[in-house]
């Protein structure tokens, strides 16, 4: 059970916490021809262990608020880097979805 | 061979290359031995007799050892038979492994599911249960009426009312094979089976 589960876990994803800021490369395949898509968000919340774990990032774009949830470990995610540390009292920041403006601003962590 | 024995390890997810997660079932599957070969002459009806996993013959009884010895095999847990392919040649020794399966076989699943108990209507079979205000009448998980009056004057054979729900043989068909692992015995199947962790199953193509 373990051989089978770790052979699918991807091991280069940086470690990242809710309130990072994290620019994640997602592959995107479209009539048979595939291109990478960036999607720049802060981390809301992280999900699950092992294999099936998730993580949410929440942009603004355009003026509306935009969330987006990743599998973890799928083959989908080229790249994961983190782009800022954010310092947040909480591991779920689903207060972020109230907020607008300067009050979604998260002081970064040194 | 059309199937093996085997255990069921748990549940994971696999990743498609397009990154779809697709639920799937990892059961350890053989190495499976012919512990008898069943004749038309000598039986009645045709049949290949496997065993699966080794135990200590002390857990055995002196029947059954006679019955290993025989075939020249270690006392096995679990014998089940299985219908043979015409044309092919079963010999007792024989062992068969989770090889016979390939990625995208359809198979059929059997083993014992999880035993729930003494259940209700609402639980065993799916029903609404009464009324749960405006000053309820019948019970709140009750099954309700069970039938007529004085025609047919009996309940019909069959009714469904609570009783034992799980602990029963299940079959599930029609689940596909999405690895095989030969080198750990190990085939992941789409989709749930029955029973639980480290329960036994049969697996059939």
């Amino acid at each position: 059970m373990s051989d089978a589960k770790e052979k699918q876990i991807n091991k280069n994803i940086p470690s990242f916490n809710a309130g990072d800021t994290l620019a994640v490369d997602v592959r995107v395949v479209e009539g048979g021809k595939e291109r990478t898509q960036k999607f720049e968000g802060v981390v809301i919340g992280k999900k699950g262990a092992g294999v099936s774990a998730t993580f949410t990032l929440r942009k603004i774009s355009g003026g509306v608020g935009v969330e987006r949830i990743f599998p973890l470990h799928s083959p989908m995610l080229k790249t994961v880097k983190v782009v800022r540390r954010g310092k947040v009292r909480r591991a779920k920041l689903n207060y972020l979805r109230k907020l607008t403006g300067k009050a979604t601003r998260i002081t970064e962590k040194r | 061979m059309r199937g093996l024995l085997g255990r069921k390890i748990g549940m994971t997810q696999v990743f498609t290359e397009y990154g779809e997660a697709i639920p799937v079932t990892v059961l350890e599957v053989g190495p499976c031995v012919v512990t008898q070969v069943k004749t038309i002459d000598s039986d009645g009806y045709k049949a290949v007799q496997l065993g699966f996993e080794d135990k200590k013959e002390k857990h055995s009884n002196k029947p059954m050892n006679g019955h290993f010895a025989k075939a020249g095999t270690s006392a096995k847990k679990l014998v089940a038979e299985f219908e043979p392919i015409t044309g092919v040649e079963y010999k007792p020794g024989q062992t068969f492994k989770a090889d016979l399966f390939r990625e995208g076989d359809l198979v059929t699943v059997s083993g014992v599911s999880k035993g729930k108990g003494f259940a209700g209507v609402m639980k065993r079979h799916g029903f609404g249960g009464g009324p749960k205000t405006h000053g309820q009448r019948e019970h709140p998980r009750g099954a309700g009426s069970i039938g007529q009056a004085s025609y047919p004057s009996r309940v019909f054979k069959g009714m469904k009312m609570a009783g034992q729900m799980g602990n029963k043989k299940s079959t599930t068909q029609n689940l596909e094979v999405i690895q095989v692992d030969a080198d750990n015995n190990q085939i992941s199947v789409k989709g749930a089976v029955p029973g639980g962790k480290n329960g036994f199953i049969a697996i059939s193509k």
